[in-house]
């Protein structure tokens, strides 16, 4: 590369000739290294596309297939049918007794999850970014403290605190914990994003006699959106998809969620693993729903204030 | 380049008398809403942060349990695993996500769509495909061994049969979940060095690897480290991919400090005093990395 580099910039010194023929077996060099890269970038693509998708290509098949069936050597479904969607929607397995209650649970935890750690959230760093109260920098410790914490670490005694109180079973339990650990992120978007809004604005409602709640409410809230978007994905895909503390702290039929429910699936001796991975796919579609809709947000939000997986 | 730094001082603008530096520059009832509005969180962290990490050293607090802990082989053998877990899982899941951070930088539409499928793993919850991956490795009806047999005529081993191979199975999981992830964060951080900086590395000749070695990574050099110490971190406290892969099997020679604790102590023998004692052998080494990774947020500007 360097070689014919050098040569095409002394060529035009000696004579005409020699100069196209150079940038001629440049352009050729160039070309071809161009068609190594498309070609090397094809093997990855191909490569990542294989990795990526088996395990998502095994969930579909299964579904996909009937009762009985799971048990042979294919690598397609032998006679695809969507039977196993149906018995899941219709809850016709012995199983899948509760599923519409356990997916409502999901939802309630889902939603109330993203309401208080939104709520919190914004409260917290109002005062902390916005007021400036004393020492705010302990706050903001404590929430990067616990944000460095592994949440499974606190499983134990969490579930034998909730034993003690007989919080088993209440799905309040499992929010309580679950907005614990979303809390921390939202407290650092917040605070990072709030940076960009002009502190003016605040001084200027203060002089108009606007009072703290008035300012966070018709102020700080609004102009906050893009901000609330991002931290309410978050929270609400953090909270649909944990599975820890709803497995310990929510076992019974009718309190426990969809995630549950598919855990315990897994742990019975003949289990129907085409009605399982049905069940899923109509668990994980919600949550992917919300992750491409709001993708480019939480890619923002994952860029400015560190990162949370 | 955009810095993304926590700064958690207090305000310069709080100079100005002693009794307003003591309320923060707020007066009267303006430092009542500014406390209400604190409550909440405040309350939230010693109920569910600081009370539950003091039971926690409570009932981890007597000497003797920690005789029991290490005389146990399957814990012995936890922590082996837990170590190799770390070094490779992180490793590998941020090495890719550099390398592959760079692949998707290349222009036009196909980058963009296959990053769209690339990923997917981290959209998908954890729970129907690691799920989907403990099934794919079944010894007899799982599609990694019919497609070994259809494709090769191979007879797979049973994966999941195996300590190394369940334990390797679980790691590749791990990866599969979370390089896209970090492939995301590390892309922007990539995407944020100014384009100049390349510019004037091409006029002094730098291409290919050198740019590479003499740009860009001592740019993405404190991003990488950064990173690397929260990976380590969330991983230590990782239940899912051993919980669903392996379930700690066979035998419960897969487990990693996370699911012992609380699978085999608390659930299986109803010990959880014992699973907190396994859980918190893990404080030497999650309180050094803590505390780095505080300063790191802290004081050093997390530059992307």
């Amino acid at each position: 590369m360097t070689t014919t580099t050098l040569d095409a910039g002394r060529a035009p010194v000696k004579t005409d000739v020699p100069a196209t023929h150079s940038m001629e077996r440049m352009r050729r060099s160039a070309r071809r290294w161009r068609w190594l890269s498309n070609a090397g970038a094809a093997l990855v693509s191909a490569l990542l596309i294989v990795w990526t998708l088996i395990p998502i290509y095994n969930i579909i098949m299964v579904s996909l297939e009937r009762e009985g069936d799971v048990f042979s050597d294919h690598l397609f479904p032998a006679d695809p049918s969507a039977e196993s969607f149906w018995v899941v929607l219709s809850q016709g397995h012995w199983y899948l007794e509760a599923f519409w209650h356990q997916f409502g649970n999901s939802v309630f935890l889902a939603g109330m999850v993203t309401f208080l750690v939104l709520l919190i959230g914004t409260l917290t760093s109002f005062s902390v970014g916005r007021m400036r109260i004393r020492n705010g920098w302990l706050i903001t410790n404590a929430a990067l403290l616990t944000y460095v914490i592994p949440a499974s670490f606190l499983a134990i005694p969490f579930y034998l605190i909730m034993q003690n109180y007989g919080l088993n079973n209440n799905p309040w339990s499992v929010i309580a914990v679950l907005v614990t650990f979303a809390t921390p992120y939202a407290i650092f978007i917040f605070q990072e994003y709030g940076r960009s809004i002009p502190i003016e604005l605040d001084e200027s409602a203060r002089i108009d006699g606007a009072s703290p709640l008035q300012i966070y409410y018709k102020i700080y809230l609004p102009l906050m959106a893009p901000a609330l978007v991002a931290v309410g994905t978050y929270a609400l895909l953090l909270a649909w998809n944990e599975y820890l503390y709803q497995f310990l702290l929510l076992s019974s039929d009718r309190s426990m969620t969809v995630a549950v429910a598919l855990g315990k699936f897994l742990n019975s001796d003949v289990a129907p693993w085409n009605y399982m991975m049905a069940t899923a796919i109509i668990y994980a579609l919600p949550p992917i729903a919300t992750y491409y809709a709001f993708r480019n947000r939480m890619s923002a939000g994952l860029t400015m204030g560190g990162v949370k997986g | 380049m955009t810095t993304a730094s926590l700064d958690l001082g207090r305000p310069a603008s709080q100079r100005q008398s002693l009794w307003r530096y003591w309320r923060g520059g707020l007066q009267g009832s303006e430092f009542t809403w500014a406390v209400a509005f604190i409550v909440p969180y405040v309350a939230v962290f010693f109920a569910f942060v600081v009370y539950p990490v003091l039971y926690g050293l409570w009932m981890g607090s007597n000497p003797s349990l920690y005789a029991e802990v290490f005389s146990d082989p399957i814990y012995v053998n936890t922590v082996v695993n837990t170590i190799i877990f770390l070094v490779f899982g992180v490793n590998v899941k941020l090495f890719l996500a550099l390398l592959l951070s760079g692949f998707f930088m290349r222009p036009g539409w196909w980058t963009k769509a296959l990053l769209m499928i690339f990923v997917l793993p981290w959209a998908v919850p954890a729970l129907p495909t690691f799920i989907s991956i403990h099934w794919m490795l079944n010894g007899e009806w799982g599609l990694v061994n019919n497609a070994l047999y259809i494709l090769f005529g191979v007879d797979g081993p049973s994966w999941l049969n195996s300590r190394w191979l369940a334990l390797g199975a679980a790691i590749c999981s791990h990866v599969w979940k979370w390089t896209p992830f970090w492939t995301v964060i590390l892309l922007a951080g990539r995407m944020s060095i100014p384009q100049e900086i390349y510019d004037a590395a091409k006029v002094d000749g730098a291409t290919g690897l050198r740019r590479f070695l003499y740009v860009t990574f001592p740019l993405l050099a404190n991003l990488y480290l950064v990173l690397t110490l929260l990976a380590t971190i969330f991983l230590l406290g990782d239940f899912n991919s051993v919980y669903f892969v392996t379930g700690g099997g066979p035998a419960n020679s897969t487990h990693l400090l996370a699911t012992l604790g609380v699978v085999r102590d608390m659930l299986e023998l109803g010990k959880p005093q014992l699973g907190v004692a396994a859980v918190m052998s893990a404080l030497p080494l999650l309180i050094p990395l803590v505390i780095i990774l505080m300063r790191k947020l802290r004081t050093a500007e997390v530059q992307l």
